[in-house]
């Protein structure tokens, strides 16, 4: 049977290799925003894998959450970065300090 | 081993090769498409958890709407590929790092020692008339009411700030404008004048 460990060890292996991708990536704010959704889909696993193996429905809801959270955040990023590009003609993380923070 | 546990490790070997080519590919095009296959694999690891809705969900939302959302913004943008790509290998290996300690640490914590068989027995699968869906609701719709309606505000929220961050207005463009088009009365288009009838010309 598959243990509880082998769907959390891929959630770890998923948010890690998502971790990495952020490090590689550091210039491109669509890949940056892509591993984001990775990560929380990393977390989702842990969830739903929580949620089935100790019986209960409350992870379920937490993933529907999470998921809702997501959409919004993902809309409202590449509406930020439409803005930034069409101001910079450049999706580079280096050209978001303008506000000089 | 069981037919499950080679699904399981089927699909999670699909899954960590599609999140590794998101992170390495240089086209944002099949980085996204690589998220595609990541989604719909991570599904399928959802239905061997008896999460069928939220499988479901995850391909209708996800694939469907958000990442359809991304393959329009990175098709809209003209990105110049080739800057984007400069510091890649400057920060592979601290990526790396960064990455494989993190891995060992949370193997070290969420591995079998902890979480195994052992600890936590696999569960006895739901009869075939169970319903997921169904259970989720009841839970959602009594226990959850009122963060369900703040997601639901959340989602409005997102909305109006998408667009309106996106809105761009363009004074010299020509367009109708309806309301004036519905108000307009007779007298402002129709004039009547008087004036006097012509001569009759004589024929010659």
């Amino acid at each position: 049977m598959i243990a509880l460990s082998d769907y959390l060890i891929l959630g770890a292996i998923l948010f890690s290799l998502s971790i990495a991708g952020i490090f590689i990536n550091r210039k491109n704010i669509l890949i940056l925003l892509m591993c984001i959704e990775l990560m929380l889909l990393a977390v989702n696993m842990n969830f739903i894998a929580f949620s089935y193996f100790l019986g209960d429905t409350a992870g379920q809801v937490f993933v529907f959450f999470v998921l809702t959270v997501a959409a919004a955040e993902a809309a409202i990023g590449l509406a930020i970065l439409i803005v930034l590009f069409r101001r910079r003609r450049c999706i580079d993380v280096e050209a978001l300090d303008i506000l000089k923070g | 081993m069981s037919f499950e546990k080679i699904l399981f490790y089927v699909f999670a070997a699909i899954l960590i090769f599609a999140a590794t080519m998101v992170i390495t590919r240089r086209n944002p095009v099949h980085s996204a498409l690589y998220l595609v296959l990541a989604f719909f694999t991570s599904s399928g690891l959802w239905l061997l958890a008896e999460a069928e809705f939220l499988a479901i969900v995850l391909v209708l939302v996800y694939v469907g709407a958000v990442m359809v959302l991304f393959l329009f913004v990175v098709m809209m943008l003209d990105i110049d590929l080739a800057t984007l790509r400069t510091g890649m290998a400057r920060y592979l290996p601290v990526g790396l790092i960064v990455a494989a300690v993190m891995l060992f640490e949370l193997i070290l914590i969420v591995g079998p020692a902890h979480f195994g068989l052992d600890k936590y027995a696999a569960p006895v699968r739901h009869a075939a008339d169970y319903n997921n869906t169904a259970e989720l609701g009841s839970v959602l719709y009594t226990q959850y009411m009122y963060p369900f309606e703040i997601a639901a505000v959340i989602l409005l929220v997102a909305i109006i700030a998408a667009i309106s961050l996106t809105l761009r207005r363009r004074p010299n463009t020509k367009h109708q404008d309806p309301t004036k088009q519905v108000l307009v009365k007779k007298a402002d288009r129709l004039k009547v004048i008087k004036m006097d009838s012509e001569e009759k010309m004589e024929l010659k």
